[in-house]
């Protein structure tokens, strides 16, 4: 899986864009999430996104293919949410592995579509790693400090049967994102790196954190700086942000995080900030020039969207990378690997 | 491998910290680590988290850029309270930012510290000690953590004390770490043992320079590797001797650092700063240090003993001081606590000014102000800050006739603070440090004393209409007494801030049963340091942030304390009783007295106890925490203690010489059995109008593990129908008859420090008098024992076979038994030690107890009591339930 690397080297490649956006069009009611095979599950479904790769997997590919289509060299995974402490909330914590394995594979199928359609131009699967719901280093309670809603040990468990099943449905890479809390995304790493070696296998991984807001720091409290020392003691594919912020707000962070780093970087920030109804209203024109702002400061290395961002975004924006080359990095991200 | 960016050592907690060549050396916080600071220790085996936090913000706020956390003591759970101190650090963003240095000689524990910081930490430490295996499996998990890593010179063959040997183990360390492992190098800090030196081992010479070449070995040949270590320890012979240590230290650090140590462990009250250590004295340090003579080590031993307390009573140095500007000066006295110069210093200042009383304002407020700030800072300790209330004190009292033949003006005070030790208390020691402390801040106090009723407290208050309240009691029922007067203050419609302070009050009690009670702040100040800043706060004019943070955290603190208290469990007392603690009466060893009845000493000679004396508690009376004799030497308190010491033996040899304090006890041994349980039937013979008498003991409720039992004091002494005849004792001791007429006597001396300084001693002896006495009735009026070799330090650790129970203590908390003890021993009758309305003995210096005989008798706490034993308790006491519920409140479990 070396290749990635190679291509790294010679273009910037594109991230596809949101998969909650895409589905929301398609307007799918409580039974279309349940299809035949949970229709008598006892607690409501709907909303439950990662399930759709079971009961409309045909949706699922036509999102993939979409972004391909639109020129993505990466999709990610239906599986944002997919592990036990997120499916708890549906009662489905059985299904975790069969939900990740799944999601892959679908992705898996139409990638290896577009490549055979045009092999100059492989494409990638990123099986998606959310941070789940819970934080390992803040309390959810402001009455206990100590307090904790989740052990690290809790999430490694959970991450590492996430990472299995992913792996197992075909990902050529993890993609470990929208860190709010770094220890998380340490559990995360943690499993990861034991499934690595207990597998004896090597697997490209992608970190990806979350600034919330003005403060350039992460939800937990640390800044670009001490996030980047706190997740690189593990060989990573590359490091960056993503959701929360629009590509504009991102650009500072990102410029120091691209300083600091020998990793690749990576971005896929929200199509802007949302309206007062939640929704995001930046067009895929206004969102390409803005990332022209980062080419042009030689800050990236791979590109992408997240909240409100469609196939029309990712179009946008890989038009704009193709034109650039992609930052330039210390090789120690090669050879550390 | 190319050098960049990647190849430094870089940590993080909220806020990354990168560490390069160029990088100055890195300074570890260490007080907060139980194996090194007693008052960190205490703290967490308090579960006092909030002080705890205040120790490491300290730290931080003191300059340290990595905070070292260690656990490591047998009577604590390491791994929770690592996890928990852990957890509180992250939510306090001044401290979280700093990255943190897990501590601990035990994998789980640092495991558990791994699993709860989100930055790149520091394990400290991991060696060769216990085999490849181990160290491979243990750099791994922390490499997968993503930790950086201290590795001990040590292997298994034991620690590297050789150059040969430290660079021996490093480079294997190092090649397994970076080979097998795959071990960043640049997360590889060294630690090559740094050994004392001087010890006058012949094997100990080489020890500081073995260090700096090993050092400079590693830097050379480790790449990217750093060096630490705990610098205090190379000095470690000289203890006492605080002139030579600071040099050591400081000529020790800085060649540490020219041959490559980067970051360490270093107490910076410990330093003297390199260029400022005499020439000569950093001669024979340097000789030391490099080896450079044979005979170095004799050389500095002997030079030693010349600088040894040097500093002061230097006739020079006082005339260097004395040739100072006029406002230096007073400075100085203030600072120092010296008043011998203040009374011709103040007369050249008031001629000076217009009106005497910009003396206080001006000179002698910008002499307290800067030693407010050392205080505030942590750079003077209270001791100190007494002493310099004294010279202050003095000051004002030569300048008062000059005011007030002006009559014109009066100072302003920043408020007025009436202080009261509660109704039925007589302990006044740590309310008369607070206001003195206050009083030294330009605060007006007004100081009703003790055994203070509310009525009068109320009635001053609205006099002297004072802007804050001040409560406090050492004694259990004094917190009943303080809730009542915050009723009361909340009744009558006060609106001022209520302080409450004492050893036996609480956040927890405050937050949960005063502050309830009244709509205005209730703030817990646990000590005299605190008192200032707090005032300062609550009189501000715009306090209502502050006030209503503090509602806040005591709401917060309130129902926490509430829910946790609802997890215990607790067995009825008839299960209790079942599980009581189970004594073999056919063979266990009953010693019938050889004195049985009533004996008193009148007039005892009181220089026998200084012997028999426990310091520790003396010096935790002035705030300063540690253990007798080592407190001396402690790194951060030691001068002041050593000050503080030599200032009481001064007092007490006084008292001894000029018999000022008398010692007198009484005390009895009775035959006595357990009936019905829990009671202790005692046959006091030929007493009228009852030779029957019952002491009643209370009876663990907690739940506890199968096999644990539920403990109570009569579990100790053979039941009636056993048939077997036991024994009981019971005692009073008093040295308390002279001190309030002495303390009275400095006091108008303006001498506060002498008032309390003879208060806390005649408490010491006191206790020293029950100590002695015990061991008397040990080995001669019951004679259990008739030989045994104890120290002074065995008996402070109780390692005396019976034990001495006393009412209001944890074993026994019921303070109503003292009744029972004053009856059987005609108490007050015999040696004038009477109990007030809240059961205080009075005088304060007293001590009562019971003596149990028993091989198998052992001290316990009684913990909470749920209300079958109350119900119980009150009818075999004879009194309401409400009263009983009165007098055992603080043990009463909620419900």
């Amino acid at each position: 899986m070396s290749d990635i690397f190679k291509i790294l080297q010679h273009r910037i490649l594109v991230l596809d864009g949101a998969m909650g956006t895409m589905l929301q069009r398609y307007n799918f009611t409580e039974d279309d999430f349940r299809g035949s095979r949970f229709k008598d599950f006892k607690h409501p479904l709907k909303g439950n996104n990662d399930l759709l790769s079971l009961t409309q997997p045909e949706a699922i590919a036509e999102v993939h293919r979409k972004y391909f289509e639109a020129g993505a060299d990466i999709v990610e995974t239906n599986t944002f949410s997919g592990t036990t402490i997120g499916m708890a909330d549906y009662h489905m914590e059985d299904l975790v592995y069969e939900l990740n394995f799944e999601s892959a594979k679908i992705a898996k199928q139409v990638a290896e579509e577009f490549t055979k359609a045009n092999p100059e131009k492989p494409r990638f699967v990123a099986g998606s790693i959310g941070p789940t719901n819970r934080t390992a280093s803040l309390s959810p309670d402001v009455n206990r400090p100590e307090y904790r809603a989740v052990t690290f040990d809790e999430l490694r468990i959970a991450y590492k049967q996430q990472v299995e099943a992913l792996i197992d449905g075909g990902s050529d890479i993890l993609l470990v994102e929208t860190i709010f809390d770094t220890l998380n995304a340490k559990a995360a790493l943690f499993a990861i790196q034991e499934v690595k070696e207990e597998r004896n296998i090597d697997i490209p991984v992608m970190v990806s954190g979350t600034i919330t807001d003005a403060s350039g720091r992460t939800l937990s409290g640390q800044t670009v700086e001490a996030f980047l020392i706190s997740i690189s003691h593990i060989p990573l594919l590359s490091v960056g942000f993503n959701c929360a912020l629009g590509a504009d707000q991102l650009q500072p962070y990102l410029k120091r995080l691209s300083h600091e780093t020998d990793f690749y970087t990576s971005a896929h920030p929200n199509a802007g900030l949302p309206n007062a109804f939640g929704e995001y209203d930046q067009t895929a024109k206004q969102m390409q020039q803005l990332i022209e702002n980062y080419l042009k400061d030689d800050l990236i290395n791979i590109i992408g969207g997240c909240c409100g961002t469609t196939p029309e975004h990712i179009k946008a924006i890989a038009e704009v990378a193709s034109k650039y080359k992609p930052r330039t990095v210390g090789s120690s991200a090669v050879e550390n690997f | 491998m190319k050098e960049n960016k990647n190849r430094y050592l870089k940590l993080s907690g909220l806020e990354p910290l990168i560490i390069t060549p160029e990088s100055n050396f890195i300074n570890v916080g260490e007080r907060t680590n139980v194996t090194g600071s007693r008052k960190f220790l205490r703290l967490i085996k308090e579960e006092n988290y909030a002080e705890a936090l205040d120790v490491a913000r300290d730290q931080v706020e003191g300059g340290a850029q990595i905070i070292d956390v260690n656990m490591d003591e047998g009577m604590l759970d390491g791994k929770h309270a690592m996890v928990t101190f852990l957890n509180l650090i992250a939510s306090e963003p001044d401290i979280a930012r700093l990255p943190i240095m897990i501590d601990s000689s035990k994998w789980d524990i640092i495991e558990a510290g791994l699993q709860v910081v989100q930055g790149k930490s520091v394990v400290n430490s991991i060696s060769l000690k216990e085999g490849e295996a181990t160290f491979i499996h243990h750099a791994k998990l922390i490499k997968r953590y993503g930790a950086a890593v201290i590795v001990m010179a040590f292997d298994e063959d034991g620690q590297a004390d050789t150059y040969e040997r430290r660079i021996e183990i490093c480079k294997r360390s190092y090649d397994i770490l970076v080979n097998q492992v795959h071990f960043p190098p640049e997360d590889i800090i060294f630690d090559p043992n740094i050994f004392p030196v001087a010890t006058g081992m012949e094997e100990h010479r080489l020890n500081a320079l073995d260090f700096f070449n090993a050092t400079k070995w590693i830097k050379e040949n480790l790449p990217y590797a750093s060096v630490s270590g705990g610098v205090s320890n190379v000095s470690f012979s000289f203890r006492g001797n605080n002139v030579v240590r600071e040099a050591i230290n400081a000529a020790f650090l800085y060649h540490a650092i020219q041959h490559g140590m980067n970051m360490g462990i270093v107490n910076p009250t410990m330093l003297e700063v390199y260029d400022e250590i005499p020439k000569d004295l950093l001669e024979h340090v340097e000789d030391v240090l490099f080896d450079k003579r044979d005979d170095a080590t004799e050389r500095l031993l002997e030079f030693a003993e010349t600088v040894k307390g040097q500093k002061k009573d230097d006739v020079a140095k006082v005339q260097e001081w004395r040739s100072e500007p006029l406002q230096d000066r007073i400075t100085h006295a203030l600072v120092k606590g010296i008043d011998a110069f203040i009374v011709e210093d103040v007369e050249e200042a008031r001629q000076a000014v217009n009106k005497p009383i910009q003396v206080i304002e001006g000179h002698l407020m910008t002499g307290m102000n800067v030693v407010g700030d050392l205080f505030g800072s942590g750079k003077m300790f209270l001791p100190q800050v007494v002493k310099s209330a004294r010279v202050m004190k003095k000051a004002v009292a030569y300048l008062q006739p000059y005011i007030e033949a002006e009559k014109d003006d009066s100072q302003r005070s920043n408020g007025k603070i009436l202080m009261a030790t509660v109704k039925g208390d007589v302990h006044d020691i740590g309310k008369n440090i607070v206001s003195v402390v206050l009083g030294c801040n330009n605060y007006e106090i007004v100081d009703l004393g003790v055994m203070v009723p509310p009525e009068k407290i109320i009635e001053t208050a609205k006099k002297e209409n004072v802007d804050v309240i001040g409560l406090s009691g050492l004694i259990t029922p004094s917190l009943d007494e303080m809730v009542y007067v915050s009723q009361e203050m909340e009744k009558q419609g006060f609106n001022i801030p209520l302080l409450i302070g004492g050893a036996t009050t609480s956040r927890a009690h405050s937050a949960v049963k005063i502050a309830p009670h009244y709509s205005n702040t209730v703030v817990h100040v646990n000590d005299a340091s605190r008192a200032v800043t707090v005032v300062g706060n609550l009189l501000q004019k715009d306090n209502n942030v502050y006030k209503e943070q503090i509602r806040e955290e005591y709401e917060k603190f309130r129902e926490q304390f509430l829910k946790r208290g609802k997890q215990k469990e607790y067995v009825t007392i008839e299960e209790a009783r079942e599980r009581k603690f189970k004594i073999d009466w056919k063979t266990t060893d009953i010693v019938k007295p050889k004195q049985l009845g009533i004996q008193d000493i009148q007039d005892f000679d009181i220089t026998i106890l200084e012997d028999y004396i426990d310091w520790s508690p003396f010096f935790r009376s002035w705030d300063l925490h540690g253990k007798y004799p080592d407190i001396l030497t402690d790194d951060i308190v030691g001068k002041q203690a050593t000050e503080l010491f030599k200032d009481a033996k001064v007092l007490l040899q006084k008292v001894f010489d000029e018999k000022l304090l008398k010692a007198k006890a009484v005390f009895g041994l009775f035959p006595a059995n357990t009936v019905n349980d829990d009671d202790i039937e005692v046959t006091v013979e030929n007493q009228t109008p009852n030779t029957k008498h019952q002491f009643l003991t209370l009876r663990q409720q907690l739940k506890k593990r199968e096999g644990v039992p539920n403990f109570a004091l009569a579990d100790f002494i053979a039941p009636k129908d056993t048939g077997i005849q036991d024994y009981i004792g019971c005692f009073c001791v008093t040295t308390g008859f002279g001190t309030e007429q002495l303390a009275k006597e400095f006091e108008e001396n303006h001498d506060d420090y002498n008032s309390i300084m003879i208060k806390a001693l005649a408490d010491r002896l006191a206790e020293a008098f029950a100590e002695y006495l015990h061991k008397e009735v040990r080995t001669k009026h019951w004679n259990y024992v008739s030989e045994e070799n104890l120290t002074n330090e065995d008996l402070i650790a109780e390692s005396y076979k019976g034990i001495r129970p006393a009412p209001g203590y944890p074993a026994c908390p019921d303070h109503l038994e003292k009744q029972t003890i004053w009856e059987i021993l005609k108490v007050e009758e015999t040696i004038g030690v009477k109990l007030t309305e809240s059961l205080a003995m009075w005088p304060a210096a007293s001590v009562s107890g019971y003596y149990f005989a028993n091989p198998e008798a052992k001290y316990f706490g009684l913990g909470k009591i749920t209300e079958d034993q109350l119900d119980d308790y009150a009818k075999r006491r004879g009194i309401s339930k409400e009263d009983a519920a009165k007098w055992l409140n603080p043990n009463l479990s909620p419900s």
